[in-house]
């Protein structure tokens, strides 16, 4: 009994180590290309929202994380990078969530210059309705490049918002919860710039992956 | 070669694994709101049903029956985690859209239920073979119901196919018809629910047809004795 018990177990133990090794090659195998995906897609977003700007390793490397829950959606740190055009900030991307989405969080990313004016914004993931919620994606409306160009100040706070509640910005036919949090998640992250000068000289401190 | 027959007969339609064994629902449910989805989720699990139903078969006669179904379990999962890898390095966009369901491979009792009913009880070639029209049914399975929903839902066919081929299949697009408003209910889950029923019975129509077509060619004769005993 005990004999064959531990032979078994023997065997299951052989075969988890072989999976174990190789699992282990795979990995080794495709990791530097899985990480020149991510960085390939990272890059292609900060181009779309940052247009006719050339996104190098410098602008990837200065980066700080921000934290504030009320403004940028998120307890836990965000990342923002800075892009400086002949030694002078021009423009920060920065990473933004809207927490009352329809179905969750909308993470996005908005560029924003330092006066406060949206150069470019896009939605990074989202679990909206598909067909109604999703046209906030750029592949599906042109929607979501509205904000461009568009600045906060004590004025205008009003048009910030969606037609239905008196804004600027068109909500979707039968959906108005996902363009109103988009509204605000952007609105909320130009505040967050204007709100903190300091941040063009903080040190640059995003972990390096 | 009559074997090979009788598994393309059985993975394609007899014993299809969406269709007629009902096996991994949650993916096919999920994933097939567009056809470039449902093919892209449909080669997956065709890749490891192959891998597992081929590994499972090489190993069948060293693995004690106790322990068979963890290590069917074991080479399953280590054979999702792989193609997961290969699609995050290799098509990141698809990866990126299938998101959860390429892990859930691995809860598709399709696979499971091939490596138990049939490789660990046959030798490697009809394992492989069993393997291939299996992932072909299902994935069939998921391409017409990716297709039926994405013509209903958003009128085009291929919507993102770039994502699973690169940026030359951005061309396969097909918009058959523009709409304002999607037809939400073939886009959301009850709609992929309602097509899946009508698959199912779409093909019991047609086997009941086949049954009665046989019934008469087999002669008349036993039809006639049958009504006369009735009488």
């Amino acid at each position: 009994m005990i004999r064959v018990v531990s032979k078994n177990a023997l065997a299951l133990g052989a075969v988890a180590i072989f999976c174990v090794a190789v699992l282990s090659v795979v990995n080794q195998l495709t990791a530097p290309r899985i990480s020149e995906q991510k960085l390939a897609n990272k890059m292609a977003i900060l181009a779309e929202v940052l247009p006719g700007v050339e996104i190098n390793q410098a602008l990837l490397h200065d980066c700080v994380m921000v934290t504030d829950e009320e403004l940028l959606g998120r307890s836990e740190a965000q990342t923002m990078y800075r892009w400086r055009k002949d030694n002078e900030l021009a423009a920060y991307v920065i990473a933004a969530t809207a927490p009352a989405g329809y179905s969750g969080n909308i993470d996005l990313i908005v560029a924003i210059d330092p006066n406060g004016t949206v150069l470019g914004t896009r939605v990074l993931s989202h679990q909206e309705t598909p067909g109604l919620g999703d046209k906030i994606e750029s592949r599906r409306s042109p929607w979501i490049h509205s904000f461009s160009g568009k600045s906060v100040t004590e004025d205008n706070a009003q048009q910030w918002a969606v037609r239905k509640d008196g804004g600027n910005f068109d909500q979707f036919t039968g959906a108005t919860i996902t363009p109103r949090a988009v509204v605000n998640a952007v609105r909320n992250a130009v505040l967050f710039v204007q709100q903190h000068p300091e941040l063009a000289t903080l040190t640059a401190n995003c972990p390096t992956e | 070669m009559s074997q090979l027959k009788e598994l393309t007969l059985q993975g394609l339609w007899k014993n299809n694994p969406g269709l007629v064994q009902l096996l991994g629902l949650c993916p096919l449910l999920a994933v097939t709101s567009t056809i470039t989805n449902a093919l892209g989720l449909g080669l997956a699990t065709l890749l490891v049903l192959l891998g597992s139903n081929v590994a499972v078969s090489l190993v069948r006669n060293h693995i004690a029956n106790e322990i068979r179904i963890p290590v069917f379990v074991l080479i399953i999962a280590s054979l999702v985690t792989v193609v997961q890898l290969m699609m995050n390095a290799y098509t990141f966009g698809l990866y990126e859209s299938l998101g959860i369901f390429i892990p859930l491979i691995v809860t598709n009792c399709a696979i499971i239920g091939r490596a138990e009913a049939f490789a660990s009880k046959n030798a490697v070639l009809p394992s492989a073979l069993d393997a291939i029209m299996m992932g072909l049914g299902f994935l069939l399975v998921l391409l017409i119901l990716g297709g039926m929903r994405e013509i209903l839902g958003q009128g085009t066919l291929f919507d993102g196919a770039d994502l699973l081929f690169g940026s030359w299949a951005k061309g396969l697009r097909i918009e058959l018809f523009t709409v304002d408003s999607h037809f939400l209910l073939a886009m959301l889950p009850p709609g992929a629910f309602i097509g899946m029923g009508l698959l199912i019975a779409l093909k019991n129509v047609i086997d009941n047809r086949i049954k009665q077509q046989n019934a008469i060619e087999k002669g008349s004769i036993a039809r006639a004795r049958v009504t006369g005993a009735a009488q």
